[in-house]
């Protein structure tokens, strides 16, 4: 709105005049929407900017230490030691021991980005298969619409209960395959597993926004389409694609968010273990087990992974939201 | 348009949400001295466990409450899972909440606790008679030399073991080593704990590492010691016989309940594990050894080894109204008839020393394990005894679980060991 009254005054009269009409509407308009959402605020800053504020401050602070036996009450101020700890992989003077939860930070960061990227990736192709089988209409489709949706409807800790069962030495998948492999501890057997449990968990949720997606495109232009000639192939590439598009984008970003913040399933299927001893253990799993060592240190550890993933989700809405409004408008015309 | 573009930044809000619930848990200091309030209080009282699944815990309440009608003491129940109980006593201390009078501690919180200053010393008239009870218990409970915690219940790792197929039960490592030949001709495996890289790791490590005369850390609590010939000889024993099938491969992802299904279904010869399997292997309808195993202290290089002590204490709060009940309360508790009465019905582990040599006791074949858990736990070593247990704990685990991996060789594995329990002791 500042922009709009810094306007030079070169501006010809007549859209100076529609400027001041429509800055006008937009203060008017402006002031009952924030009266219409201020509950809403008020309630957003309640549960989102008191913990982040709290979480900012304890992760500056201290964590308890011992003097002659007993701890002192509240820690003091602790500069920007606590990220120095994660980030450099600091512990006091020295690098951090193998088997501090300072030396995990980067492979935790690692593991996060790897289990995004693949479980994202897997999730978006199968989604959108599934999405398409559904749309079809034949005999049952709303017994496989579903059924398709059970394991989403599951909770995830009884997703991972099961895939750990599965996945056991003595377990179906060993028998099956005939093999031998100790799939909960292995280094890349255990990020396997919870690949495999993470996408046949939310496959079906990724596929149901797709199938939303499709849903509101209108027939009359496969119609359209079928007319001029074009080929199944062409229908897709030409209607299909461009017009799910948002409703893809929207489904990444969720599942980008999901998964980046993705404790359950790892925690309970390999303990965060396998391999190294942590090559399933993701950023939250780090903060719940900093918890126990100390409030500064998992705070700090916190606001990392918040900072994260908010800068992720603002990279995807700032490359991805001008084309979500393109491709809608270009659906109008 | 505009309200599609932003629906993504309503799943940012969401994430972040989450994300950040998790640091909300601010902290509170204690405004100290409540150590000295409140001191003879009497009146009913709350007493916090874990879950009673057999219910005799209320039954010996009910017998406390019938004889004590103005202070009856009520049982809050917790979660059955330890880190689940462990973060509820912390949120109710941090909360100064008068309404947990007495809980019950893991042998291993008890440093934590006392250093925070949330449970009360038993001193002066708080003193408890600890003559009769069984001395690794009371260290355990013990902290810059002073009992925080009075003793409930013990336990200690035994050598389950194939009576139908080893004649003598080993008494030490080679021993058992030797045996695995029997284990190979009937294509079983030969020796297992729990070797997952969790808590039960931490205790199997430390007995082989205390077996060889090795210690983790030094009496102050603080001085990380494991970067010693004796401790690489006690962990050399399980990454040595991992890394030639002694101990089965997939013996890594064994907890407590995995080890004791394989040795019920005849797929392990020797089997490190707790007294509680004791009545399970032998009443399981599942279990194909019923009659076909007995237990025998654990081995080590030279004789008996040392097992690691597990078991709770009964801590005081603080913040406690009425401390003169509690104490009463928890005397009643470890009086002989209720220890009596865990052990035969729970088979708790007693804390007291007599009823490891009750011939009444000895002669009940449900307690079949009794004088081997006495032998055991009479050279049983607690766990680092430190407030900083969290941090140890998990520098020993992911160490040791290298080693027996073999990922890393035994002694780098101790070296990293020892610098990570400096770093985690020294906040």
């Amino acid at each position: 709105m500042t922009v709009i009254t810094d306007r030079p005054a070169a501006e010809p009269a007549e859209s100076k005049r529609r400027l001041t009409r429509r800055r006008r509407r937009i203060t008017h308009e402006g002031r009952a929407a924030l009266l219409l959402i201020s509950p809403t605020l008020l309630l957003l800053a309640l549960v989102i900017a008191y913990p982040v504020v709290t979480a900012l401050i304890t992760s500056f602070r201290k964590d308890q230490s011992l003097q002659n036996g007993f701890f002192t009450r509240g820690g003091g101020f602790a500069g920007s030691s606590n990220y120095i700890h994660w980030l450099l992989q600091r512990c006091g003077t020295a690098a951090c021991a193998p088997g501090t939860l300072g030396s995990e930070f980067w492979d935790a960061v690692t593991v996060t980005v790897l289990f995004t990227v693949i479980t994202v990736a897997l999730e978006m192709f199968l989604g959108t298969l599934m999405a398409l089988v559904m749309q079809r209409s034949f005999k049952g489709r709303s017994l496989l619409r579903a059924s398709v949706l059970v394991p989403w409807a599951i909770p995830t800790a009884v997703t991972a209960k099961l895939w750990y069962f599965m996945f056991a030495y003595d377990g179906i998948v060993n028998r099956l395959l005939g093999t031998h492999i100790l799939w909960t501890d292995g280094q890349w057997a255990s990020r396997f597993a919870v690949i495999v449990g993470d996408v046949w968990k939310t496959t079906p949720f990724v596929a149901l926004l797709v199938l939303a997606g499709l849903q509101i495109i209108p027939t009359e232009l496969y119609e359209a389409a079928r007319v001029d000639g074009a080929s199944a192939w062409q229908r897709f590439r030409y209607v299909t694609a461009p017009l799910v598009r948002p409703a893809l984008l929207v489904a990444t970003l969720f599942r980008i968010l999901d998964v980046l913040r993705i404790y359950d399933l790892p925690a309970i299927l390999t303990h965060g273990g396998g391999g190294t001893g942590h090559a399933t253990t993701t950023l939250s799993i780090l903060v719940i087990a900093q918890l126990e060592q100390g409030y500064g240190g998992a705070s700090a550890l916190s606001t990392i992974t918040f900072l994260f993933i908010f800068a992720v989700a603002f990279l995807m809405v700032k490359l991805f939201n001008a084309s979500v409004i393109r491709t809608q408008q270009s659906a109008v015309k | 348009m505009e309200n599609r573009a932003r629906r993504p930044l309503a799943a940012v809000a969401g994430a972040l949400a989450l994300a950040l619930a998790l640091a909300a848990c601010g902290s509170s200091g204690d405004g100290g001295g409540s150590a000295s309030k409140n001191e003879s209080g009497r009146g009913p009282i709350t007493y916090v466990q874990g879950k009673d699944n057999t219910g005799d815990v209320k039954n010996i309440i009910a017998k406390w409450n019938a004889l004590h009608p103005d202070q009856k003491v009520t049982l809050k129940e917790q979660s059955d899972q330890a880190d689940q109980q462990h973060d509820d006593l912390v949120q109710h201390f941090k909360a100064q909440d008068p309404s947990y009078d007495v809980v019950s501690v893991d042998v291993v919180w008890t440093p934590e606790f006392a250093a925070q200053g949330w449970v009360q010393p038993l001193a002066g008239k708080f003193a408890i008679d600890t003559a009769p009870l069984l001395k690794v218990a009371v260290d355990a409970a013990t902290y810059q030399g002073k009992l925080y915690a009075a003793p409930m219940t013990s336990d200690g790792g035994m050598l389950y073991y194939r009576k139908d197929l080893v004649p003598k039960p080993p008494s030490t490592w080679s021993e058992l080593l030797a045996d695995c030949k029997i284990a190979q001709a009937h294509h079983m495996g030969c020796y297992a704990g729990q070797f997952a890289k969790y808590e039960g790791l931490t205790v199997n490590a430390s007995e082989a590492i205390n077996a060889a005369g090795g210690e983790i850390v030094k009496t102050d609590g603080k001085t990380a010691d494991v970067d010693t010939p004796q401790a690489v000889k006690g962990l050399s024993f399980l990454a040595d016989a991992y890394k030639n099938g002694d101990i089965p491969k997939e013996a890594i992802t064994y907890q407590e309940e995995q080890g004791r299904q394989a040795f019920e279904a005849g797929k392990l010869l020797f089997l490190r594990n707790w007294s509680y399997v004791y009545n399970l292997a032998g009443t399981d309808g599942s279990s194909v050894v019923k009659s076909k195993f007995a237990v025998a202290p654990e081995p080590g290089p030279n004789g008996i080894g040392a097992s690691t002590l597990g078991g709770h204490s009964l801590g005081m709060s603080v913040y406690s109204k009425h401390k003169a009940t509690a104490l009463d309360f928890m005397k009643f508790y470890e009086s002989s008839d209720i220890q009596h009465e865990l052990l035969i019905k729970e088979s708790n582990a007693p804390v007291l020393k007599s009823l490891y040599t009750d011939p009444a006791l000895l002669a009940n074949p449900k307690l079949g394990y009794l004088k081997t858990l006495g032998e055991s736990l009479a050279s049983a070593k607690s766990r680092p005894v430190t407030p900083f247990y969290p941090g140890v704990t998990a520098a020993i685990e992911e160490n040791a679980y290298a080693a027996i991996k073999g990922s890393k060789s035994v002694s780098q594995a101790l070296k990293d060991m020892q610098a990570a329990i400096n770093s985690a002791t020294s906040g």
